[in-house]
């Protein structure tokens, strides 16, 4: 590959959605001139699948020769891109197009309810790909600060989002989102402050102090007393923005008041995204400091945070926060995950994470629909969906189907890796428990879906209830996402190199 | 600058910092709150400035005036236009119509009424919170022991105190006085622990805190729309029963 080939797919990702998000930035500052009521074009709204496009097509090139002929790097190495970061850019690649497909559904549905205009339509689609090109920077740059710098602007993109509405509830989320995520991601700064000092006291130069490769071949350098502080810091921090204990308060609430495709990304990709830059710290701490260390906090974590999941999905009466903790369930099965930390079991995470990422787009995306159709995000006011909408109640259902690990989907055998694996590495005492936490959170979130989708039709006479198509332009996105979890969950076939390539690159190895 | 001068100026800038923050937590007024930070910033700034003469590395001077202008001159500028928006200040244009008659008689918006944490309790935390950014910084002092890293306790106390004044205050802009005084801690810890953080990342840190203010700023405007003022006690509409 040559130097103009490897700037080219490692700058698309960024640019691409950059771009977009400029062009969309334009128009909607013409659009709140005239008052909001100049007329969209048809086209514009497809041309927003048009950032998710370079994002995959760029994560498929490399996918093609990162494995066999290793990291690709552009801009005196400013950008990088390993098997880690081509996997996660995949997953964003993918979920993003998802989300972006069921956009112009969304956005005409808020348009014909009145709660939106074509300002409105037009901050949506200059914010989404501006967050889009957040992440992928977050994936693809070398120094840990610059990753840090790019996580941080996710929550200032995305916190406008979480607040589209001037409502109560929506000034709420977006105020605890930007202050518990800025706090809490400000301590992984600290953190990060603290591993560049100790990098620096043990003889790497300024310019390269920060740099993620030369940091983890000169690792086993660093003072081990400060870099368990900085490890700890980093775990709090970067664990805010996925989804962990103890900062995780901002999850269900923007979740839930996010506008459905946005929630998909927010849930689907974001905490894993912030999750790899604690991958990449853990590397570090591991041949700093053994792998003892970061598997107790990662443990720990991951046990308190599922515990909580659990609890609330047992008392849950609003699906979108259902669906919002049934994310931090999944995240703490991550973060359990990676601390085993052995290569089969992060190949099953790292699995894990983009069977939740298309499993959970799609029940966000398909929440959106069911919001629009009763009106209601309680669950006790949703009956019968299967009987007034079957082609909505089948996707919902199979997506919660897929997201409590059942069989052909890929979250089955994901589970099935790490909870093995966790047996073989001697962590029984962590896997034990987590397992029960799992199916107590596995019987909330079946029992409540299956009142939502199964039983008789309402009784007539109330608005939304008359029969209810989805429509082949809205199915189609929510059917290939359940198309390529069960595929994923089937055989990896030209993807197996790359996954073991990531897991090789977390495990340390 | 001989050697005792640039120890005892490092203290003095770092014993400002501190102090600071201590104010922070104890002030209730919330205009006072905003002044304060800014002389923390300008002890910041002056921190990066004393590093940057003392190591003759002039480039940390350019970086020290950055973070001056940012830290004691905008970001104060920015919480100012937030309050006075609020209580219709002489110096600021009128608040626009739909926000102007509710808030001017609401004396209570210019500082904090109902204190979770009283002043007494406040105090005794922060020298808690300094104790504890004394023990846990001991191994980052022996590490490499030099005056600059000997202040490196006083950096942690700030991040500490200021997360303490997050979770404690009940005001919008207290909470964003909180936020950035956890900030300031982090870059006081990043001066002094290495001399800052590499130019680009530092550009990149502060352009965030700069958007994470603004984006603060339009929320506080739209929480007093919907929920007439800036009492985060009134945020409990999103809960899970």
């Amino acid at each position: 590959m040559t130097p103009t080939d490897s700037a080219l797919l490692l700058t698309a990702p960024v640019a691409v959605p950059l771009a977009a998000a400029a062009a969309h930035a334009v128009a909607w500052r013409r659009a709140a001139a005239s008052g909001g009521t100049a007329p969209g074009h048809r086209l514009t709204q497809w041309a927003g699948l048009l950032a998710p496009a370079a994002i995959l097509v760029s994560a498929v090139v490399l996918a093609a020769s990162v494995p066999s002929h290793g990291p690709v790097t552009a801009y005196g190495r400013l950008l990088r891109a390993d098997g880690l970061s081509v996997w996660m850019l995949l997953v964003v690649g993918a979920v993003a197009l998802l989300a972006l497909a069921a956009s112009p559904g969304y956005l005409a549905g808020e348009r014909a309810a009145g709660h939106t205009d074509e300002a409105g339509a037009q901050r949506y689609h200059a914010l989404v790909p501006a967050f889009l090109a957040a992440m992928c920077l977050a994936l693809l740059a070398a120094n840990l600060g610059v990753v840090w710098v790019a996580i941080e602007a996710t929550t200032i993109v995305t916190a406008f989002l979480v607040g589209h509405r001037h409502t109560r509830t929506s000034v709420e989320a977006a105020w605890k989102y930007v202050v518990i995520c800025s706090a809490g991601i400000a301590l992984a700064f600290l953190g990060t402050v603290l591993v560049y000092y100790a990098a620096r006291q043990a003889g790497v130069s300024e310019a390269s102090a920060l740099d993620w490769p030369t940091l983890a071949a000169r690792a086993d350098r660093l003072d081990p007393a400060v870099t368990r502080l900085g490890m700890a810091l980093v775990v709090l921090g970067f664990g805010a923005k996925a989804g962990l204990v103890p900062l995780h308060a901002w999850l269900p609430d923007a979740h839930s008041q996010a506008p459905a495709p946005v929630s998909a990304l927010m849930s689907g990709v974001l905490p894993a995204v912030s999750f790899t830059a604690l991958l990449r710290f853990k590397v570090i701490a591991d041949t700093a400091l053994g792998t003892g260390y970061t598997r107790a906090l990662l443990a720990a974590v991951a046990l308190l945070t599922l515990c909580l999941s659990a609890a609330l999905l047992l008392a849950q009466r609003d699906y979108k926060r259902m669906l919002a903790y049934s994310s931090m369930e999944h995240m703490s099965v991550i973060a359990l995950g990676a601390a085993i930390g052995s290569p089969a079991v992060m190949s099953a995470a790292l699995l894990h994470i983009a069977g939740h990422g298309l499993a959970k787009t799609v029940a966000f995306c398909s929440s959106g629909h069911i919001l629009r159709l009763r009106g209601t995000t309680r669950i006790g006011r949703v009956r019968g969906l299967l009987a007034q909408s079957p082609a909505l109640g089948a996707v919902f259902g199979l997506a919660v189907v897929a997201l409590l690990g059942m069989p052909p989907f890929s979250l089955f055998a994901s589970e099935v890796g790490i909870v093995r694996g966790g047996y073989a590495g001697g962590l029984g005492w962590a896997v034990s428990p987590a397992l029960a936490l799992v199916l107590l959170a596995f019987a909330a979130l079946g029992y409540r879906t299956g009142r939502m989708v199964l039983g008789p039709p309402q009784p007539a006479g109330r608005p939304g209830d008359a029969p209810h198509a989805l429509g082949a332009v809205a199915a189609a996105p929510l059917v290939a996402g359940l198309v390529a979890c069960a595929a994923l969950g089937t055989a990896l076939g030209p993807l197996s190199d790359l996954l073991s390539a990531a897991a090789a690159i977390t495990a340390g190895r | 600058m001989t050697s005792g001068a640039y120890t005892q100026l490092l203290d003095l800038a770092c014993g400002v910092l501190l102090l600071c923050a201590v104010v922070v937590l104890w002030q209730r007024e919330l205009a006072v709150l905003v002044r304060v930070l800014a002389v923390q910033g300008a002890a910041l700034a002056a921190i990066a400035a004393v590093l940057g003469v003392h190591e003759r590395r002039w480039g940390l001077l350019v970086v020290a005036a950055g973070v001056g202008v940012l830290r004691a001159g905008v970001l104060p500028y920015l919480l100012r236009r937030a309050l006075g928006a609020r209580t219709g200040g002489a110096a600021d244009p009128p608040p626009p119509a739909a926000y102007r008659s509710p808030y001017r008689e609401d004396v209570s918006e210019a500082r904090e009424t109902r204190p979770v944490v009283n002043v007494a309790a406040s105090l005794v935390t922060a020298a808690l919170l300094t104790l504890l950014a004394y023990a846990a910084a001991r191994p980052l002092v022996a590490l490499h022991p030099t005056p600059a890293t000997r202040a490196l306790p006083v950096g942690l106390a700030v991040v500490l105190v200021g997360f303490f004044v997050l979770v404690a205050r009940r005001r919008a802009i207290a909470q964003v006085v909180g936020f950035l005084t956890l900030d300031n801690g982090i870059t006081a810890t990043a001066f002094l622990a290495a001399s800052g953080v590499p130019p680009i990342v530092e550009l990149g840190v502060s352009f965030d805190v700069l958007l994470a203010v603004l984006v603060l700023h339009v929320l506080t405007t739209r929480m007093r729309a919907a929920f007439g003022g800036t009492d985060l006690d009134d945020l409990r509409e999103l809960s899970d029963r």
